[in-house]
């Protein structure tokens, strides 16, 4: 699991909301889970500062909340960039060169996959089939879905997005 | 509970319900293979090496955790039983560091001991990818190499239920696991109290303590330095056990003739420190209970129970003792008192304790342990490394003729010895204190503080002392000691003395003691057998009282005046730190 080196950014409107949720699953059995989708969803991911507040309220260790936040994929420990960078690694665009686009969008940005940049600009993540097999290899910026993608055309699109 | 018939391996055993296949095993005579498993503290069923056949089950089952039913019949030695043990076994070899020759746990680790029962060798690995770790050598009590780790999580269990610390767990997932602390810490930036109940734990050599037998080594073979040994009580209460002398037995006087063997240049006695700790202790005691002090006083012999109670409760620092711990006392006497008696320079002076613990190794280092300019104390072993030291140097340990100690701070009375098990420090204390404050010494045959013995982890007693009530408390574990001081937090229960020791059962099975395997761990009272050889020494000490000893009331006399002076003050006390948990905030 890569941690961020982004700032952290949380703001006091934030910390409220996660505290509410905190204080509704207080005693409860389980809530561990619960509270770190709640806060999750409350900044997107889950830095040291999140999960420290989780720690101290509730008294779990935070190792214990690092482990399970590195055991699911579905806990981010990395923010979104501004611009999100998805790279197609479904069986077509696989087999159509795809791994070479997403090293290559690694090595524009610095940073790899799962990971944001430190500008908060771009961060990269990967999916699995989009459903236009026929454009692969498939690379989707900020929505913008880009076709027959080779490791060259790579940073003239991400400069589109400076 | 109604007792049940079940037949193992053609053996019929009757067990109380609920008993586990394991241990009904056991009772047969049947010893089934186990790694994961430690009894109370990691029952989690994860290394499938137990397991076993059961007429009638699904599928092969976990003997650890499995309850045995009435007319159960079950397999535990079958040729496909052990086949798959062999194929488990290979792969965790397949991922571990195989570096067995010069590893600290060679030939005391219980996965090569299950190799070899079950003819697995170190060839029999899949080939395949390996992890590769940095080896976290931050702490100055714990080393981690996770190269050697298995996954077992018994270091993580210890530390979570003895301790309630659990700066230690499992991350990330599948081949990626490992086990290490949040955001990556290293062990020294998080809130570890350095006790090594993890080291005990571990089957394996993924966990040992800081080593510093060869700077002890290359300061006794330096001319220039005069190097003194003081071994703590409980050592005497495990070292044998490295040497094939059953556990429970004391070598006080094979240990003195091994160190000095070892070529130091005086053997003395952290039972001398001990002594002294009860006289400024106790004395401590009844001012702050004649003055109006913070109480309930609380013990501070025990550097992982000081640094746990720094990060956790704060607020309860002013109740600490501010006696520093024998061995810290012990170096400042050695330096200043010994020092100027001898003539000796107290640079030259290299003071080495020798102790159950590994968190000694970071009270060394703490803040204020300096009372002459100089560190106290400069290296602290653990007994594992004076038992290396001692079969390096080829000492017939377990044929040595016994030694005393030597002085002016070798003698400790019976009080003193028993610090090594929970409630021998508020036994010690209390056997001064009657004397300090009635006068009148306990009489020889009511010495025993019955009460306070045992290895419950909490134990409470009412003592009336003169006109006094005194309401003590004894902890053991740091769990039990979270629960004792969130009652007393919280107004529940009011004491006026409390003893606190980070390991459970005391330093008898301190962090820094043998490792004993799991095998022998999971159907032996450890810490009540280590117990005993103290308690024993302390019935047969024609002293048993610490105002007794006296090469302390000469210390006092010719040194230090009397008990709680300015002088004592200086040497012999110290201070506390306020320290955050969850702190690595960059």
């Amino acid at each position: 699991m890569k941690v961020s080196t982004v700032p952290f950014n949380g703001t006091k409107e934030q910390e409220a909301k996660l505290l509410e949720v905190i204080k509704e699953h207080k005693g409860e059995k389980g809530a561990l889970m619960p509270i770190m989708q709640a806060a999750q969803d409350i900044y997107g991911y889950l830095p040291y500062q999140v999960q420290k507040i989780i720690s101290d309220e509730t008294g779990i260790p935070i190792e214990k909340i690092y482990g399970v936040a590195t055991f699911y994929a579905q806990f981010s420990m990395s923010p979104k960039g501004k611009y999100v960078v998805s790279v197609c690694l479904g069986t077509a665009c696989y087999v159509k060169g795809s791994g070479n686009v997403l090293e290559e969008v690694e090595d524009c940005l610095g940073i790899k996959d799962g990971e944001c940049t430190a500008d908060g600009k771009f961060s990269i993540e990967t999916c699995r089939c989009v459903g236009a097999c026929g454009l692969a290899p498939v690379m989707i910026v900020d929505g913008d879905v880009y076709g027959k993608m080779t490791p060259d055309m790579v940073a003239g699109i991400l400069a589109k997005y400076e | 509970m109604a007792d049940i018939r079940v037949t193992i391996d053609n053996i019929t055993v009757t067990v109380p319900e609920g008993t586990t296949l394991l241990d009904a095993a056991h009772k047969a005579g049947i010893e089934i293979p186990t790694l994961c498993y430690l009894r109370g503290i990691n029952e989690i069923a994860a290394c499938r090496i137990c397991v076993c056949e059961v007429e009638g089950a699904r599928a092969l089952v976990a003997a650890c955790v499995y309850p045995c039913t009435d007319g159960m019949v079950a397999h535990t030695n079958t040729p496909k039983l052990n086949d798959y043990r062999r194929k488990t076994l290979q792969l965790i070899i397949s991922d571990h560091n195989m570096d067995c020759l010069a590893c600290v746990r060679n030939n005391n680790c219980e996965l090569q001991d299950l190799c070899e029962r079950y003819g697995v060798t170190q060839s029999d690995y899949y080939a395949g990818k390996k992890n590769e770790f940095a080896i976290d050598e931050s702490s100055a009590s714990i080393v981690r190499d996770n190269n050697k780790c298995i996954l077992c999580r018994r270091c993580v269990g210890a530390c979570e239920n003895y301790q309630s610390v659990a700066v230690i767990g499992a991350n990330e997932r599948g081949f990626d696991t490992y086990i290490g602390s949040a955001f990556g810490m290293n062990l020294a930036d998080t809130s570890c109290v350095n006790c090594g109940q993890c080291i005990s734990a571990c089957p394996v050599g993924a966990l040992h303590e800081q080593d510093a037998v060869k700077a002890v080594q290359a300061a006794i073979n330096d001319p220039d330095k005069y190097v003194i040994v003081q071994p703590a009580p409980s050592v005497r209460a495990g070292l044998g056990e490295p040497f094939g002398i059953p556990m429970g037995v004391d070598v006080e006087g094979k240990m003195a003739a091994a160190l000095r063997r070892l070529g130091f240049d005086k053997v003395f006695d952290t039972n001398f420190s001990a002594d002294l700790t009860i006289l400024e202790e106790a004395t401590e005691l009844i001012q702050r209970v004649t003055t109006g002090g913070t109480l309930p006083l609380i013990t501070s012999c025990s550097p992982g129970w000081i640094k746990f109670c720094e990060h956790y409760f704060p607020d309860m620092i002013p109740n600490l003792s501010s006696c520093k711990s024998p061995q810290q006392m012990f170096g400042a006497v050695a330096k200043s008192y010994f020092a100027e008696k001898m003539g000796i320079d107290k640079e030259k002076i290299v003071c080495v304790s020798v102790m159950p613990c590994t968190a000694k190794k970071f009270e060394v280092g703490r803040d204020d342990q300096d009372a002459n300019g100089v560190p106290d104390v400069d290296y602290s072993l653990t007994t594992r490394e004076l038992a290396r030291m001692i079969k390096e140097a080829g000492i017939d340990f377990a044929n040595l003729a016994d030694e005393g100690y030597d002085d002016p701070m070798g003698e400790g009375t019976g009080a003193a010895v028993i610090f090594g098990a929970t409630g021998g420090v508020m036994e010690a204390a209390l056997r001064t204190a009657v004397y300090k404050i009635t006068g009148t010494d306990v009489p020889d045959d009511a010495l025993d503080f019955v009460d306070v013995r045992g290895t419950e982890g909490i134990k409470e007693a009412s003592y009336k002392v003169g006109d006094l009530d005194v309401n003590v408390a004894v902890a053991s574990g740091l769990a039990n000691a979270r629960k004792l001081l969130e009652m007393v937090r919280s107004g529940e229960k009011n004491y006026t003395f409390i003893e606190i020791m980070a390991c459970p059962g005391g330093c008898v099975n301190g962090g820094g003691q043998p490792i004993v395997p799991s095998s022998v761990k999971n159907f032996t009272d450890v810490r009540g057998l280590r117990a005993k050889a103290l308690y024993n020494l302390d019935a047969n000490n024609p002293k048993r009282r610490s105002h007794d000893n006296e090469s302390v009331k000469k210390l006092y006399a010719e040194y230090l005046g009397e008990p709680g002076s300015e002088k004592a003050h200086h040497l012999l006390h110290t201070t506390y730190v306020e320290r955050l948990v969850n702190q690595n905030e960059e």
